[in-house]
């Protein structure tokens, strides 16, 4: 019996041949990721242990995110004692503000996140760096706090559940609608303490910007992690990327799945995941009028240039439906300065939307376009518990960058293929 | 290990709800505490006693990593989590922190709110002393014992590698 690529990487950083899913291994970690929320705790949690120096601060990224530029006093302590803490460990790889961004966006981006290694962070949404074939999972801050210690951590070997989506996507849908559908047919603990590995026709088609946005939301349907195997659109990303050197791991093809699901996604046509659970998902056809406040394009899920190319070619030359307000966050520093020179904020701005720097914002409900009692956000975030983005008597719809587009058109929730 | 219930029955209770993004600008036990379960129940704070057991339905604690969810809970009093089913960061963090969290099958239809539970981790039981009614849980595994049994992985880290 062969191993999957979750199992290989596990085994190959444990020191061991293969691994068994339900083993627990110790597995040196190769990147480890800290933003604002969950590495304060983690540094107090290292000084209250007197452990005086990071294991290896070449190994470390941190880039403040939620909370930047900061909201408030509290939040400006927060980024302030990790900003003396880097520099104390000398930490350099350090992306401050006028580098900034949502760490799922810069990671990839900035050359960190290459096939075969293991990435942790104090941050759910780490599965997303799955999509380069990486092994890639969200901790709290005493995993944190021990990794950033030692630079190893303990896992359970992952069952994988194998996700073969094959058809061809229909104009106007995305990877959104894609894991969207995934996440509706199993259920928001339907990969609980799972790896979730995608396959088929439609993955390998897709951009490696897009495998992202899956990879994203394995979280959403409980996934340990998400992950796509390495192939020849990941190498190029990679290379043009990063200079690291790497080493290309795949599945056997007799690797051994707990599951195996097959979805054919040729008649899916754009989703929206209604309150409150990502799961809570509707064909747009289905969905009576509802009318938005706030429409939300941004996200280490969505905040990407293709994302604000789509959004940008759908808004052109309109103009944003009264009564409705639009919040265009690009992920990360470079993705706003892609967007500029490409001209892409002329459209926004010129449709009646507001452009804002790169940061997690409102998509945690943290600042930057919080929502009121009793008001709706189409977002293509990827969380729409309640009081995710605002009051908790808010509602978020969460649906691709073209829904959220074409819906501040009309200042209702529509299907975007008319404006394509 | 005694304590008196609260009991959420509804699958995926996550993290925001256990303790709201908003309050995220801070990471003092203490003062996340004030804020515990707001979003799911008000008065939660203002009801529970040190020592109190969550009782939980599936997935709980889904959602966000953020540990802050179970200093939260620790810091309102909290000392036992029982659940159908966690969410895997939020156990993983339970574990870290040395905080007992365990998986119980339908739990969450057998006990009512302020019944007195009684946990022995050793022989795997609840105890639900209103009702005079014995519950068996999923035993804990080897590792996460040793964790619970170390106060925390920071202290079974050091204590393996001697740093
Ligand atoms: S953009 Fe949203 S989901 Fe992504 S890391 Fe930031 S807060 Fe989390």
């Amino acid at each position: 019996m062969g191993s999957t690529i979750t199992e290989k990487i596990l085994a190959k950083h444990s020191g061991k041949t293969k691994v068994n899913p339900g083993e627990i291994v110790n597995c040196k970690i190769d990147t480890i990721m800290c933003h604002d929320v969950t590495t304060t705790p983690a540094i107090d949690l290292m000084e209250k242990y007197g452990i005086k120096k990071v294991h290896n601060p070449d190994q470390i990224v941190v880039i403040p995110d939620h909370f930047v530029p900061n909201k408030d006093i509290k939040s400006a302590e927060m980024v302030a004692k990790i900003r003396r803490w880097a520099k104390e460990q000398k930490i350099e790889n350090f992306y401050d503000l006028g580098r900034h961004g949502v760490c799922h966006a810069i990671l990839p981006e900035q050359g960190y996140v290459t096939p075969g290694k293991t990435i942790i962070a104090g941050d759910s949404h780490t599965c997303t760096h799955g999509a380069l074939g990486a092994f890639s999972t969200g901790i709290g801050s005493t995993d944190l706090a021990s990794a950033l210690t030692t630079g190893e951590l303990w896992f359970k070997v992952p069952e994988t559940i194998l996700i073969q989506v094959d058809g061809k996507l229909q104009k106007g849908v995305y990877s959104k609608d894609v894991i969207l559908e995934i996440i509706r047919r199993i259920g928001v603990d339907g990969a609980l303490y799972k790896a979730m590995e995608f396959k088929g026709e439609v993955i390998d088609e897709l951009s490696v910007e897009s495998r992202m946005t899956i990879c994203n939301m394995a979280i959403e349907a409980g996934g340990k992690s998400g992950i796509i195997n390495p192939d020849q659109k990941t190498i190029d990303y990679v290379n043009s990327h990063s200079t690291e050197k790497y080493e290309i791991i795949k599945s056997d093809d007799d690797a051994n799945y707990s599951e195996i699901i097959k979805i054919d996604v040729s008649n899916l046509e754009p989703v929206v995941a209604m309150p409150h659970l990502p799961s809570n998902v509707k064909p747009i056809s289905e969905i009576d009028e509802i009318r938005v406040d706030q429409a939300y394009l941004g996200s280490c899920t969505n905040g990407r240039i293709e994302d604000l190319r789509v959004s940008a070619k759908i808004l052109k030359g309109k103009k944003i439906a009264s009564g409705t307000r639009m919040i265009v966050v690009p992920a990360s520093t470079e993705i706003w300065k892609q967007a500029n020179r490409e001209g892409l904020f002329d459209i926004f701005m010129e449709f009646g939307a507001t452009i804002s720097t790169p940061t997690c914002g409102a998509c945690l409900g943290g600042h930057m376009g919080i929502l009121a009692a009793g008001e709706k956000c189409i977002s293509s975030t990827n969380r729409n518990f309640v009081g995710r983005m605002g009051s908790p008597k808010s509602e978020v719809y969460l649906g691709s960058p073209a829904v959220v587009s074409a819906s501040a058109i009309e200042g209702k929730i529509v299907d975007p293929r008319k404006y394509l | 290990m005694k304590g008196k219930a609260h009991v959420y029955k509804r699958a995926h209770i996550n993290t925001d709800e256990i303790i709201p993004a908003r309050y995220l600008n801070v990471d003092k036990e203490a003062e996340l505490a004030k804020h515990a379960m707001e979003d799911i129940d008000k008065d939660f704070v203002n009801k529970v006693q040190v020592g109190d057991f969550i009782v939980g339905g599936a997935d709980f604690g889904c959602g966000s990593s953020r540990e802050h969810a179970v200093w939260a809970l620790r810091g309102a009093g909290v000392r036992v989590v029982i659940a159908e089913k966690f969410a895997r960061i939020f156990y993983r963090n339970c574990l870290n922190n040395g905080f007992i969290a365990v998986e119980c099958k339908e739990i969450s239809e057998k006990v009512d709110d302020a019944d007195e539970l009684e946990i022995e981790i050793s022989t795997g039981e609840i105890k639900n002393n209103t009702k005079n009614e014995v519950y068996k849980f999923e035993p804990l595994s080897d590792f996460a014992e040793e964790l619970l049994n170390s106060g925390g992985l920071m202290n079974y880290v050091l204590k393996k590698k001697r740093i």
